[in-house]
């Protein structure tokens, strides 16, 4: 019998909220992290989107001056949050040798690349900072993180674009399952908002064009959506052998039962129309659970609000869920916080463990007209989460062809 | 050109500013790995900076023959004469 991962501690800085309570309860109230840009570079570059989801707090206020000045947004972003979740967990007395990390990033430390960049342009190579190859890594914030709790059994950095922070949970219960370690700190962490990225994404049809209302851009299922919106911040998740849990009365929040990670091998972008390597992952996901589609209430989906993710989406829930896919209450959460990229899962997984923990669904806003192709029963003002045993998923897929899923049980 | 204090004080502000050790322990006898555990990384920023600050040209073969704070100040104070 494989080992049963808990989930004893929870940390998110986010659009919605600087830490875990404030995203939770802003969650519920359905409110836009999504604002008009300040930045002087949105007009020099004329750059064709002008907002994003900007992190509710700025993370170089929170740590020390020396601590933020040696770590790229991202890892600032990771730090964080895993203080949060480490010390929501109540965990004390440590073996620092059975403690790893798996955190992600999508892209990793874009600010500092770009920025030395532009420093050996206009000031010379003496000028670049001796600290900027250690801050642009992407294992920067599994790095970071891992010297900060002082874990010692590896520290790891799935990254598979927009599913690394979920893939980065499932890295979490296979080393749990595997004997490697008894607590993993896992999350994701992404500070992509940045003008190069803008562009890229904005290049690639990808982002919201909805410049003169960024509060309705994030409209997941939405017959006008028209792309996603690009959030920053970062979600953190104490996973830990139940065992070890129990052995120190720690309050447990949930079980995470599974996972499922595939890849379609379609398209380097764009998902599989029918939604088979998503299909595969929740089928997967649910048999590693050893859980049943039918009880599955709640899905925290990925629906980043492209026109062209959110149905595929659909589809593999269809698949893998059958009929029972009608009594399954969808969040569509990036409605409110953006697209954290590498985080996002994360933060979504976050959320789901607190809609398991409250028994509250978080709410999906902008959703004025649901798209007819994706009859989902959609979230979209806060409701209670059925009573008595419930299993919940998130959903996360990333470019590449990334699908990851997670699973969730109550205890 | 400055004098030995103003580059002294000049420096403390740079140690400062990259390792938050507080102006005053910056001490002209203070070893910079022994005494204030600065790492090679951040040693090379604060020669950066002090270059730009006192217009001078530290040369990376010379860093390491800058062991105390004393070491620092001689040789920018040489270098700017």
């Amino acid at each position: 019998m494989a080992r049963k991962v808990v989930i004893t501690g929870l940390g998110a800085t986010t659009p919605i909220g600087g830490d875990v309570p404030t995203t939770w309860q802003n969650s519920l109230k359905g409110v836009s992290g999504a604002r008009t840009l300040e930045d002087e570079w949105v007009a020099r570059y004329e750059l064709p989107v002008t907002f994003a989801c900007r992190a509710s707090n700025r993370p170089d206020e929170v740590l020390s001056r020396v601590e933020a000045k040696r770590m790229d947004p991202s890892t600032q972003f990771a730090v964080v949050a895993a203080r949060e979740a480490w010390k929501d967990s109540g965990i004390e007395d440590i073996d620092h040798d059975r403690l790893a990390v798996a955190f992600a990033t999508g892209i990793g430390g874009v600010w500092t690349l770009l920025d030395a960049w532009d420093t050996l342009r206009e000031r010379g190579p003496r000028r670049v900072l001796p600290m900027t190859v250690p801050m642009l890594m992407p294992n920067g914030p599994a790095a970071a993180v891992s010297m900060d709790l002082g874990a010692r059994a590896g520290a790891h950095t799935p990254v598979s674009a927009c599913a690394s922070g979920t893939e980065a949970m499932s890295m979490g219960i296979d080393l749990i399952r595997a004997g490697k370690a008894d607590v993993v700190m896992t999350g994701g962490a992404e500070a992509a908002i940045h003008p190069m990225p803008i562009a890229a994404f904005s290049a690639m049809q990808a982002l919201s064009k909805r410049n003169d209302d960024p509060e309705h851009a994030s409209r997941p299922y939405d017959i006008d959506r028209d792309g996603f919106v690009m959030g920053e911040g970062a979600g953190a998740l104490v996973l830990e052998a139940e065992e070890h849990a129990l052995a120190r009365g720690a309050r447990i929040y949930a079980e995470l039962a599974g996972s499922g990670v595939t890849a379609d091998a379609y398209h380097i972008t764009a998902p599989d129309p029918e939604g088979l390597g998503a299909t595969r992952a929740l089928k997967a996901a649910l048999f590693d659970a050893r859980a049943q589609a039918t009880d599955v209430v709640h899905v925290n989906a990925h629906a980043t609000s492209t026109p062209v993710g959110d149905k595929p989406e659909y589809t593999a829930l269809k698949a893998a869920l059958g009929n029972h896919v009608d009594n399954v209450a969808v969040s569509a959460t990036k409605s409110q916080t953006g697209h954290l990229l590498g985080a996002s899962g994360a933060v979504e997984s976050v959320l789901t463990v607190m809609a398991i923990y409250e028994r509250k669904m978080p709410v999906t806003i902008n959703l004025e007209s649901q798209d007819p192709d994706i009859p989902l029963d959609v979230v979209t003002s806060v409701r209670d989460m059925p009573g008595g045993d419930v299993v919940a998923l998130n959903n996360s897929f990333g470019f590449g062809g990334h699908n990851a899923v997670v699973v969730f049980r109550n205890v | 050109m400055a004098s030995n204090e103003e580059i002294l004080a000049g420096l403390a502000e740079i140690v400062n500013e990259e390792t938050g050790l507080a102006p005053e322990a910056v001490e002209l006898d203070k070893s910079f790995t022994d005494d204030l555990d600065i790492d090679s990384i951040s040693m090379m920023t604060i020669v950066v900076n002090a270059e730009e600050k006192f217009g001078v040209r530290i040369p990376d073969e010379e860093v390491k023959n800058l062991k105390t704070v004393g070491d620092a100040v001689d040789f920018i104070a040489k270098a700017q004469a």
